[in-house]
């Protein structure tokens, strides 16, 4: 009887919880249902229309995916983001993962100044950081082809020509999302036991040894998450690009984000917009279940 | 013996590197101190030859900044306080109470890192416009507040936290709520200020909903002023770098006062947004 009692009133405690739970729940998961399922779900409803953002939207079953297939405007754009994500995620995570090894380094003199440096891109805007790169790399203004100007070679066409306009992209990316990367290599850093080094370091071992056998290979949950949270950054580049060339020279590095916003509000076709998205969050999505796999951490 | 060439490369690599990250502000900042002429002139200086602020009053007097920076600051705030109370609160549900569908919703979170809204803004651009919020400063405030960083940061702490600490007070009569916000809200400051102190740097530096939520130039925050700066088609170089640099001034400052936080925060469960 009592016992029965017991098991009772714990079953209702549990209940009683779970509706404790739901009430925290519930400004999380209406946010989450308009502003991303409610989207998600709109953007591939709007992808099988010719909907443009105002009157009625028909119906027009895969057209918008046919015709976005054989849009040569498209495929640039996506290719040019894989070049970007490609080359910018890996120099991101060296540049990121030097600059933290340097900054714990025992030997290496006015860390402490070194690291407000590499730290204040944080504070920049994306807005900002382009404007600041594109002062430095102006092509006939700009200090670096006055540099190149001034030991004798001719300047580059760094607005001119689309691979070195890629470039630029790339060098002020690098340098606005190292100090991000840093501080979590550095948290990770902090918390890889002492011991490991020091026994390493009585076997001989010297700084850099003990830095790549030791460090980097317990840094890899850290990695791995730097890497996926950094692809998926790069394919969404967008403000950097608004203010350093706006995806020129032309529209050769329009990125794949720019391409649906061009589409869906310069060129209201909110519908053939859609698809694009739809096309991208597939690949994000890809790309996501791709590294998982190869994710030794648990996020639990 | 040995250490010494080590000590001078270690040094040195770290001192080009930081030297190759400073430069590009260095230059930044001094030019924004030259006349207008002098920005242009063959052979470029490292300093400027009369310090000037006159790309600074210029850029005052065009732009209505008081109000960009009321607009920023608005936003930034509230949506702040916003999203450290939602992310609590949904954190320490995460945490502390188990239900198969609260891990769903975990992984639901999650999975917005993983595909961000910006990459279906047409649709999100919709249900905003749906909503009413189109051209009100609400609508970048709302569809920021939820973030699966902010979210996991408090998720991670609040696991710290022994659940024999909420036993106890639930022995002693305490309601969940009450738990909540005289135990665990308090418990929690040390990552509370980290969110907070990261999301308003994500709110004042934030460039894809003001641009598509916004339309009057009233209502502008710093970040599309400067955009409608240096989008225009011939840019105002003098006027482009001072307004860049009046708008980093308040992070810097965010910088100096919080440096202990922001360097030294735990953040290995911190992703970026």
């Amino acid at each position: 009887m009592a016992v029965s009692t017991l098991t009772r009133t714990a079953a209702q405690e549990r209940r009683r919880r779970g509706i404790i739970a739901a009430v925290f729940l519930v400004p999380a998961f209406v946010l989450f249902c308009l502003f991303f399922l409610g989207p998600a779900g709109l953007g591939l409803l709007y992808s099988f229309t010719d909907y443009r953002g105002y009157g009625d939207l028909e119906f027009v079953g895969l057209s918008n995916y046919q015709q976005l297939f054989a849009d040569s405007e498209f495929y640039t754009a996506l290719g040019r983001t894989i070049i970007y994500t490609v080359v910018s995620v890996p120099v991101g995570y060296f540049l990121a993962l030097l600059v933290s090894a340097l900054l714990v380094a025992r030997s290496a003199k006015g860390k402490t100044v070194a690291q407000v440096i590499f730290f204040f891109p944080w504070l920049v805007s994306p807005i900002v950081t382009g404007v600041i790169w594109r002062w430095l790399f102006g092509e006939s203004f700009g200090l670096v082809n006055y540099l190149i100007d001034g030991v004798g070679l001719s300047p580059l066409k760094w607005a001119q020509d689309p691979n070195l306009a890629l470039a630029v992209v790339i060098i002020a990316g690098s340098w606005g999302g190292t100090a991000g990367t840093m501080l979590l290599f550095m948290a990770a850093i902090k918390n890889i036991p002492t011991s490991y080094l020091e026994a390493a370091e009585l076997d001989g071992a010297g700084p850099v040894t003990r830095f790549v056998k030791i460090v980097w290979p317990l840094l890899a949950p850290t990695s791995f998450m730097v890497i996926l949270l950094g692809t998926i950054g790069a394919m969404k580049e967008f403000a950097m690009i608004q203010a350093l060339n706006g995806g020129g020279p032309g529209t050769s590095n329009v990125l794949i984000v720019q391409y649906i916003y061009k589409t869906g509000f310069e060129r209201s076709e909110i519908g053939y917009a859609s698809a694009a998205s739809m096309i991208l969050m597939v690949i994000l999505l890809i790309i996501a279940v791709i590294q998982t796999r190869f994710d030794r951490s648990d996020l639990n | 013996m040995r250490s010494m060439p080590r000590a001078i490369g270690a040094t040195t690599l770290l001192w080009v590197l930081a030297l190759a990250f400073l430069f590009p502000v260095l230059w930044f900042l001094l030019s924004s101190f030259k006349p207008g002429s002098e920005l242009f002139t063959w052979p470029l200086q490292l300093f400027p030859r009369d310090w000037t602020l006159s790309g600074y009053r210029t850029a005052w007097a065009r732009f209505d900044f008081a109000q960009y920076f009321l607009n920023t600051f608005l936003v930034a705030v509230i949506t702040t306080i916003l999203t450290v109370f939602v992310s609590a609160c949904t954190g320490f549900a995460l945490a502390k109470y188990r239900a198969w569908w609260i891990q769903g919703f975990f992984l639901c979170i999650l999975a917005t890192t993983m595909l961000p809204t910006e990459v279906i803004m047409p649709s999100t651009f919709a249900v905003i416009l749906g909503l009413g919020m189109y051209n009100t400063l609400a609508g970048i405030i709302v569809p920021s507040i939820v973030t699966a960083t902010g979210i996991f940061m408090l998720r991670q702490y609040f696991r710290t936290v022994p659940d024999e600490l909420l036993e106890a007070a639930r022995i002693d009569g305490a309601g969940e709520f009450r738990i909540f916000f005289t135990l665990m809200l308090p418990i929690a400051k040390p990552i509370i200020a980290v969110l907070a102190i990261f999301s308003f740097q994500w709110r004042w530096n934030d460039y894809i909903w003001p641009l598509l939520v916004l339309n009057d130039q009233e209502k502008y925050t710093l970040q599309l002023a400067l955009r409608s700066i240096v989008g225009a088609e011939n840019i105002d170089w003098s006027v482009l770098l001072s307004a860049s640099v009046i708008s980093l001034l308040p992070m810097i400052a965010l910088f100096l006062i919080f440096r202990r936080q922001i360097m030294n925060a735990d953040i290995n469960s911190g992703l970026k947004d």
